[in-house]
């Protein structure tokens, strides 16, 4: 899949906050595109990460760690376009419905969005799929805790919107 | 040591015939050998009696926020996933992998960069359908750091 970050603009604000979490850099993730109000999010097969040995599907686990990234990164996205500011905001919780499973050798996609934004909670909703998102792998709803600009470090501010026009420090 | 991310799938496996060995050996690293993913984040498992209890260690590969640090929340979730999916293969003797159905977890604090434990419930058996509760915690049984409840396909 291919895709023109120039019409997502902050796409890469997005690969950038994902590259910083190790395990995400372990499974590979890669931001396809973002923008603020959506996130795409590329999940490459390894045999690494093989949940049924019997038929070589992923698991479930790794499709949340999926989700919850691609949850966590559009409200990052959503955040910053709305208030100008890096915020970092933990999960309260997601639920995660599995509709079949993901079939081997084959990249997974993740679709999240955050459709409201409150002064304390972000929601979000996202979808995991291969071939197309009308077939589905896993439908998710999450919210997530905002915590102040503050709390994140300098450093981390650095590495994700170091040089990026367009935001305030 | 056998090489667990070398599974050919295509070979398949005699899931029931794990199982079966890894209660008879009473050690079920074996079991958790066989599933490239409990590798991949690391995870083992310890039975006292009746009781299981799964342990994340501490490792740098599965931190998400890297400035406290914590461990990422998919990986926790993933642990507790595959705690529930043990739990159920070694108390039913499961014949096939439980399907997982859907997993709702709640975040009760950071998991920081340290050993991370689990337990599970069967919450209720069916014959197609079972209920898990799962409870994570660091330092302290009683100040867990994640709750999950999730519903696994049977047959």
């Amino acid at each position: 899949m291919k895709t023109n970050s120039d019409f997502f603009p902050l796409t890469e604000v997005a690969t950038r906050f994902v590259n910083q979490l190790a395990q995400c850099r372990r499974l590979g993730l890669t931001v396809q595109e973002a923008s603020e109000h959506h996130v795409l999010i590329e999940l490459p097969y390894s045999q690494d990460i093989i949940g049924y040995p019997d038929t070589g599907v992923i698991h479930g686990g790794v499709i949340t760690t999926l989700i919850d990234t691609a949850c966590g990164t559009a409200v990052v996205c959503a955040i910053l376009k709305k208030y100008q500011s890096l915020e970092l905001s933990p999960t309260l919780d997601l639920r995660v419905d599995y509709m079949k499973p993901a079939e081997p050798h084959k990249s997974v996609y993740a679709f999240a969005e955050c459709y409201r934004l409150s002064s304390s909670v972000a929601f979000t909703r996202a979808i995991a799929y291969q071939d197309s998102i009308d077939e589905p792998i896993a439908h998710a709803v999450g919210s997530f805790m905002r915590i102040s600009p503050e709390m994140v470090g300098e450093e981390f501010r650095q590495a994700l919107m170091g040089n990026l026009p367009g935001a305030k420090s | 040591m056998s090489e667990p991310s070398k599974i050919d799938p295509a070979k398949g496996l005699d899931v029931q015939d794990v199982v079966k060995r890894a209660i008879e050996l009473n050690d079920y690293s074996y079991l958790l050998e066989k599933v490239p993913y409990s590798q991949f984040i690391g995870m083992s498992v310890a039975r006292f009696g009746d009781e299981m209890v799964f342990r994340l260690p501490a490792k740098d590969d599965n931190i998400g926020n890297p400035i406290l640090p914590a461990i990422h929340g998919g990986v926790i979730a993933g642990f507790m996933e595959m705690s529930a999916i043990v739990q159920l293969m070694v108390f039913m003797q499961a014949k096939k992998v439980p399907k997982i159905v859907d997993f709702s977890i709640d975040y009760l604090r950071a998991g920081l960069h340290q050993d991370t434990f689990a337990e599970c419930k069967i919450t209720r058996q069916g014959r197609r359908v079972a209920n898990v509760s799962i409870n994570c915690w660091q330092t302290n049984r009683k100040q867990l750091i994640a709750t999950a409840r999730a519903h696994f396909l049977l047959d």
